[in-house]
């Protein structure tokens, strides 16, 4: 794009790099869920270890970083609905009283 | 207010420029979809409206009579269906919507205009798959809830997938307006002078697009249950209806509010033209429409308390559902300040506008009845349900659309109506419309379940009233639709601005040219600006 | 204005920047979408593997993870060749553009390659989504997200024969751009849903 505003190119070494991250990455989790095994804990590393990625993968794959304030809100304000949905949703489910 | 407008324009209105069959269905002007959407609403409306007569009429008296216990059931899952997935959902939003965005923030069409086209054929591909789904109609209610929708033999796979298809013009439908909102505001359009109309629409516009896909998931595994056999709410297979519940209300809660901010919106338009005063509480009023698009996803489960969800749950959603009457209360409080010694005028736009202040705020309060658990116990799936919620969509959104329809009817078509004909109207509507409902709260108190085709004697002077009450509602509806045609052929010719109105979308032509505006107007001022210049 | 040329008048008037900056936020709307169509799967998930955690686990096993994660690999990998097409985009290079949509694209075949692979096994030992909970889940999970992979391709094809045909520039890409978005949240939910079905189940 011309002048006219800040857009940002990524050179073509970053994404090289950021693959390579998202590989070791990939590696661990499969090497964490199948050689360690935490037992419980499990879910929530393998969780945090994708949220990892999945970020990566938004702020320079999809130029997260670089996008104005009002695109993170709606790339944002999604997954807080998802949590809200989850969370909630289990407040019912797992607090019944079955007879 | 707006400088660098032209009032006298040569071309030729986006309704003349262009004749014939393709210039309509495959045109991307935003108001020729506007008026598409309001044609095909308006069609959905009179069937669902005609099979609420039917259905008032089999309750006229106790026994069945008119039509079976079968036929009922199928008869409510399609009123409900229609009037909720098919007009009242795309109502305001996608007809006014579409037609007015442009014009009030002052630009050329909506960011996509060929995306815009496609929501509309998509809504008539939910619209055709809807027709073979009335070969053999679903009995469920329009709420689908499982288990009985995984089960029964009618055809809810058709109804939902129609549903579905519908669900994803709403979603781009909505995505376009925030776009076009975000991007295309004409200079000096600002935030803080945006017309509340924009507001509202902007919050509905958010709700449509983040709480839609919900519901379309959750449609979709209830296809899949009917089909591969998975069990996710089939209590036999380790399921959860329930779940069901929840997922469907996560959307539907919300869409209630898809249904009713357009309409507050509206208000927030006609009211200060009528009483030629600023609007009182402008960012109270414009805050307060995006606080309950973001409260209204807290909310869903008030309506599961009877269902059997955890009592825990019960009590958190009993109290959110307390939170999301404030941002609706200080709407209320707003207008009627604006109204406060203002010089009213009782044009036909004003009076629908006034009864969906009254109308509103009986449905509003008696959901707070319905909101607090306790008493939800008592009332719930009876007739005050039915009350409270025709007293918000009817007497809030409904009359919010009659009010635009009203109001706007000069600027999309260029005719004035005949106002003494459409208080005429009015006036069947609003008694019409109180004789139907107001007893049921009486009903449901008495304890009247809802969807049933027959009920017990001692209910029988208040439905035959309610019954009544109908007939007078359609009379008014008839009058209405008349003025509406009439004045289309025989309809004085409008001015540009008939009301003097200070919105942006009053300063062009009426009707507007193709592009809306011969230049893009420089906004040097909010639009509520009455009573200074007369 | 002429009255009969006031349609292409209405396409022509929006500004290329104007278009890039509109197109792409929508995408970011439509993502969010996406997310929530999710969503309500990644609820459903998170509710039965509490309430039945033996069962997650013992079918869990069932899966082939070694072609989850080869798949996995496929997947990222094909993320980073369709950012390094929009970076060349943006750099005026044509050629390579072409020719990582091309690796893209051929990627995303191996991926449902493997994913038919996986299915027709799963049906040869009598497993269907009817089997189980789990095996509901992993088959609606897995066929909504190979349905994007399909829309995805089709995408994606139509933005390199546009490219073949020389529509893009560096001063404009838009399409690439946000075709490249879509592709990547296919990409941003497989890295969800490998390990919520492969490794821990």
């Amino acid at each position: 794009m011309s002048e006219n505003h800040d857009e940002h190119i990524t050179p073509y070494k970053t994404y090289v790099i950021i693959w390579l991250i998202l590989m070791a990455l990939t590696v661990i989790t499969v090497y964490v869920a199948r050689e360690i095994d935490l037992g419980s804990i499990n879910l929530f590393v393998a969780m945090i270890i994708a949220s990892i990625k999945a970020t990566i993968v938004a702020l320079f794959f999809m130029h997260l970083k670089y996008e104005d304030s009002i695109t993170w809100v709606f790339a944002l304000y999604p997954l807080f609905l998802l949590s809200l949905l989850i969370g909630l949703t289990s407040i019912d489910v797992f607090n019944r009283i079955v007879p | 207010m707006a400088t660098g407008t032209a009032a006298t324009i040569s071309e030729p209105s986006f309704l003349e420029y262009k004749s014939g069959f393709r210039s309509w269905f495959y045109t991307t002007d935003h108001k020729r979809i506007g008026i598409l959407y309001l044609v095909s609403i308006s069609i959905f409306f009179i069937i669902a409206g005609s099979i609420a007569i039917v259905m008032r009429a089999e309750l006229f008296t106790p026994e069945s009579n008119i039509v079976s216990p079968h036929t009922y059931n199928v008869l409510f899952t399609l009123h409900g269906s229609l009037m909720v997935f098919f007009f009242i959902v795309p109502g305001i939003s996608a007809s006014l919507g579409n037609f007015l965005i442009p014009l009030m923030i002052g630009a050329r069409d909506v960011a996509f205009p060929k995306l815009n086209l496609g929501s509309y054929w998509l809504y008539l591909i939910g619209a055709a798959i809807l027709l073979f789904a009335l070969l053999e109609p679903a009995d469920t209610g329009w709420t689908f809830y499982t288990p009985y929708s995984a089960k029964t033999n009618t055809n809810v796979i058709l109804l939902t997938l129609g549903i579905f298809v519908l669900g994803f013009s709403s979603i781009l439908t909505g995505l376009n307006f925030i776009v076009t909102i975000h991007k295309m505001r004409a200079p000096g359009m600002t935030w803080h002078r945006l017309p509340l109309f924009i507001w509202a629409l902007y919050s509905t516009a958010i709700l449509q697009l983040l709480a839609t896909p919900v519901v379309g998931i959750t449609l979709l595994l209830l296809i899949a249950e009917r089909t591969l056999g998975i069990g996710f709410f089939d209590p036999d297979k380790g399921g959860d209806p329930v779940l069901f519940q929840n997922f469907f209300w996560f959307y539907s809660h919300p869409a209630v509010y898809i249904m009713i901010i357009p309409a507050m919106g509206v208000i927030s338009e006609i009211l200060p033209v009528f009483s030629r005063k600023p609007i009182f509480g402008y960012k109270a009023i414009a805050y307060s429409s995006v606080a309950i698009a973001i409260i209204s996803f807290f909310v869903w489960a008030h309506h599961l308390f009877v269902a059997g969800i955890s009592e825990t749950a019960a009590i958190i959603f009993s109290f959110l559902t307390f939170l999301v009457a404030v941002p609706t209360a200080i709407k209320v409080f707003n207008w009627l300040a604006t109204l406060y010694k203002g010089s009213i005028q009782f044009h036909s736009a004003m009076l629908y506008a006034l009864s969906f202040l009254f109308l509103f705020t009986v449905g509003g309060l008696t959901g707070l009845h319905v909101g607090a658990l306790a008493a939800d116990i008592h009332l719930h799936d009876t007739y005050f349900v039915v009350a409270h919620m025709h007293y918000v969509m009817i007497g809030g959104t409904v009359m919010g659309f009659f009010g635009a329809l009203h109001f706007w009817y000069p600027k999309w078509f260029g005719k004035m109506l005949d106002d003494t004909l459409g208080k005429i109207a009015w006036f069947f509507v609003f008694i019409g419309f109180n004789v139907t409902f107001f007893p049921q709260f009486f009903l449901g108190v008495q304890g009247m379940p809802r969807r049933y085709a027959t009920y017990l004697p001692e209910f029988e002077s208040l439905m035959k009233l309610s019954t009544i009450g109908s007939w007078i509602l359609a009379i008014g509806m008839i009058i209405m639709a008349y003025n509406l045609i009439k004045s289309l052929y025989s309809g004085e010719k409008a001015p540009d601005n008939p009301y003097n109105s200070l919105s942006l979308e009053w300063q062009t032509s009426s009707p507007p040219i193709l592009e809306n505006f011969k230049e893009i107007p420089v906004v040097t001022d909010w639009s509520y600006g009455y009573g200074k210049k007369g | 204005m002429e009255q009969l040329t006031a349609d292409h008048v209405h396409v022509h008037h929006i500004d290329p920047v104007e278009e890039y900056e509109q197109s792409k936020f929508g995408m970011w709307l439509f993502l969010g979408t996406e997310i929530l169509l999710f969503g309500g799967l990644f609820a459903t998930y998170a509710i039965f593997r509490a309430k039945y955690p033996e069962m997650f686990h013992l079918d869990h096993l069932k899966l082939d993870w070694e072609l989850g994660a080869l798949n996995t690999i496929i997947l990222i990998g094909s993320s980073m060749t369709m950012a390094i097409g929009v970076t060349a985009s943006k750099k005026g290079n044509n050629k390579l553009l072409i020719i990582m949509l091309a690796i893209t694209i051929i990627c995303g075949l191996v991926f449902g390659f493997n994913k038919y692979l996986e299915y027709t096994a799963k049906f040869a030992h009598h497993i269907y989504p009817d089997t189980s909970i789990f095996f509901s889940l992993y088959f609606m999970m897995t066929g909504l997200h190979m349905l994007h992979v399909f829309i995805g391709l089709i995408v994606l094809l139509i933005i390199m024969i546009l490219a073949i045909k020389g529509r893009y520039s560096a001063s404009y890409n838009t399409h690439v751009e946000v075709g490249g978005l879509y592709w990547h949240l296919i990409d941003l939910i497989w890295i969800y849903l490998f390990p919520l079905l492969y490794l821990i189940g």
